[in-house]
């Protein structure tokens, strides 16, 4: 059963130089982030990484509590809050608002959240020009490709291939040298930024006491986004609520360590409602979209829950040996590596990509980079019972079936289980070889059996 | 409406009823070790230059910007503190803007923009600038460089003494921005290039206060 996951994954397998791409570029943020949370650098990471887990799950599970509160204070700063189901509400939004102010440009900062609802693609479909402002978001909007990595969108492409798409979308000469490729679309941004109606960015947290979103990146676009166009919207998640700026002094001492392994990141804007009197600049109208698009499906299960928890830092994807050789495409939606395999299926159902929570080695490096603490191989194997119990009867492998039904009878039969270990220490390893396991086998080098079991030793002792 | 249907539906599958109380959060964790000013600055200067910026502690900032302009444009905030210092009255600084429009045409020219700043963070070398009357937003954003003049005795140690002295900064600003080094991407094969968005060179002066 080749669904596209696999034949996508291969399609990455074969191709060497994406091989060395991904390979590096993930290696290099890990080591960055490893460095980063080592004790000599920050002692108490540990204890960050309880508090932020304690202080996130508080938060979600009192959710609806949190959200009154940030738009009680929100309003209170003289801005907006409107709530939405799915990507056609945020699109609607947008639309009628840009309609009413005679908007024609956006301008867009990071946001994976409007990834999920195809933002950009809606709005452009009524006439709105929507243009992405960080760099690699933007030479993505440009290639029509979607992010291959959270924190690394265009991870996967070369000058080359960014020389290539400057030259057929923009119009410029063929650049090569990626100061020069920067400074293009620099100056062709600077423009966009000047000339926009409504800047619309993402949010990497919503402080419920103060009403504030407070947006964390490198470029300095997400600071124009959200200042210089006349009306700033921010689109958030519904999980993205904490209770207090304080907890920032928490978060953002794990975030830009466990995404890229800076301290902090460049620029951390802590933004509560539109330009207060007397403030030069800023924006006149202020509006927080909160989005649910699925969040409130993962409520119910306790332990499911804490995939809210996410920070979205990639920290997971550049220590996982399954992204590290697959990538970000081979996914089927936007999120990608561990926390994809994990939000994927409990956003749009288990069926969307069933091979989806397999297709991870269970090393349990994911769980331990992760600075929120989300036990991202539990849910997996937990999302693995559940895509067992999805599929209908005749679906279900008959030799799977049997061969675990012949596995629980020997494991329940103490003599047919020696029979068992006495077959295979004559046979050999050799044995292992044969038939539909030499696929497996053929490839590994397994440890030598013992003359004796265990059980015999005993015995004998 | 999508509002009450949102709400309504994670009330549901948290078992939770309308305003009912909620537990207290953990306690939040601020940690502000005790550091003396003079290796708060020691470190602020470190981290700057570690981050490919210049940081340089001057009883007399007024002299080193007139020497680092050398010719250039520069656009500075309202900030009393930098008209105390006699900076505003630099030949070749505009200062005093107050509209919106004049403002942004100003720093989309000037070849420097410079602000005072609120605070300054020992630790990680960030600079902290809540926007106000006396500071713009754009000042720190569109000109290709930047220079910020922090008072001595507003440097903290870190993000735990920012957020015990400001619990909600909220109340005295729509925006807290923290700069950490210059304007930076890694987005075309993970090579460094600084000035992408935002400014690519950062001067931090410690001045006395």
């Amino acid at each position: 059963m080749a669904s596209e996951f696999h034949q996508k994954a291969h399609d990455t397998l074969a191709n060497a130089n994406l091989q060395l791409a991904i390979f590096t570029a993930t290696g290099r943020l890990k080591d960055k982030r490893t460095e980063a949370v080592a004790a000599g650098e920050l002692p108490d990471y540990q204890e960050l990484r309880t508090q932020a887990n304690a202080v996130k799950q508080h938060a979600i599970d009192n959710l609806d509590h949190y959200l009154e509160l940030f738009e009680s204070n929100v309003t209170a700063r003289g801005g907006h809050v409107v709530y939405c189901k799915d990507g056609t509400e945020v699109s609607d939004f947008v639309l009628r608002l840009a309609r009413e102010r005679g908007a024609h440009l956006i301008v867009k900062s990071k946001s994976m959240t409007t990834e999920e609802v195809d933002l950009n693609e809606r709005l452009e479909h009524h006439g709105l020009e929507s243009v992405e402002t960080d760099l690699g978001e933007y030479i993505l909007q440009l290639a029509h490709q979607r992010p291959y990595h959270i924190v690394a969108p265009a991870l996967h492409m070369t000058r080359y291939d960014v020389a290539e798409v400057f030259t057929r979308r923009l119009n410029v000469p063929n650049e090569i040298v990626i100061e020069k490729q920067t400074a293009m679309a620099r100056s062709i941004l600077r423009e966009k930024f000047l000339n926009a109606d409504i800047g619309i960015s993402g949010a990497n947290f919503l402080v419920a006491d103060s009403g504030a979103v407070v947006i964390v990146e490198n470029e300095g676009n997400a600071r124009l986004t959200t200042s210089a166009p006349r009306i700033h919207v921010a689109i958030a998640g519904i999980e993205k609520v904490i209770p207090r700026a304080q907890d920032l002094a928490t978060f953002l001492k794990l975030l830009a360590r466990s995404a890229t392994g800076q301290l902090l990141s460049v620029y951390t804007s802590f933004l509560s409602g539109p330009r207060r009197s007397g403030e030069i600049d800023g924006p006149e109208e202020f509006y927080v979209v909160l989005l649910d698009n699925g969040r409130t499906r993962l409520l119910p299960d306790k332990r499911k829950r804490q995939s809210l928890f996410c920070i979205r830092c990639g920290a997971c994807l550049n220590t996982c040996p399954v992204y590290r050789r697959i990538g970000g495409h081979a996914f089927p939606w936007v999120y990608s590596g561990p926390i994809g395999a994990i939000l994927t299926p409990q956003f749009m159902g288990v069926q969307q990509e069933p091979a989806l929570p397999f297709a991870s080695s269970l090393c349990g490096a994911c769980g331990e980079v992760c600075p929120v603490k989300i036990d991202i191989p539990k849910i997996l194997l937990e999302l693995r019972s559940d895509v067992k119990k999805a599929e209908t009867r005749d679906k279900q492998n008959r030799l799977e079936k049997l061969s675990f039904r012949a596995f629980a009878w020997m494991m329940t039969h103490p003599r047919v289980y020696e029979m068992a270990g006495k077959l295979l220490r004559t046979a050999g390893m050799r044995s292992l070889q044969l038939g539909p396991l030499a696929a497996w086998t053929s490839q590994r080098d397994l440890p030598p059996l013992p003359g004796r079991s265990f059980r015999e030793r005993w015995r004998r002792r | 409406m999508a509002r009450d249907y949102i709400l309504h539906r994670v009330r549901t599958a948290l078992g939770r009823s309308p305003s009912q109380p909620i537990p207290d959060p953990p306690p939040a964790r601020i940690r502000i070790p005790e550091i003396s000013l003079d290796a708060r600055v020691a470190s602020l200067l470190l981290r700057v230059e570690e981050l490919a910026g210049t940081a340089v502690e001057t009883s007399d900032p007024r002299t080193y910007i007139a020497a680092a302009m050398a010719g250039k444009s520069a656009i500075a905030s309202n900030s009393p503190y930098l008209a105390a210092c006699g900076i505003t009255g630099l030949p070749g600084v505009e200062s005093g803007i107050t509209d919106r429009e004049q403002l942004r045409h100003a720093c989309a020219t000037a070849d420097i923009g410079i602000t005072s700043a609120d605070y300054a963070l020992a630790d990680t070398g960030t600079l902290v600038l809540l926007s106000s009357p006396a500071e713009a937003r754009m000042i720190s954003l569109l000109p290709p460089e930047h220079i910020a003049v922090v008072p001595r005795d507003r440097i903290l140690s870190g993000l735990d003494e920012l957020f015990s002295i400001l619990p909600h900064p909220g109340e005295q600003s729509s925006s807290m921005v923290l700069i950490t080094g210059p304007s930076r991407t890694a987005d075309i094969e993970q090579i460094l290039v600084r000035g992408v968005h935002g400014p690519g060179r950062i001067t931090v002066l410690v001045a006395p206060a």
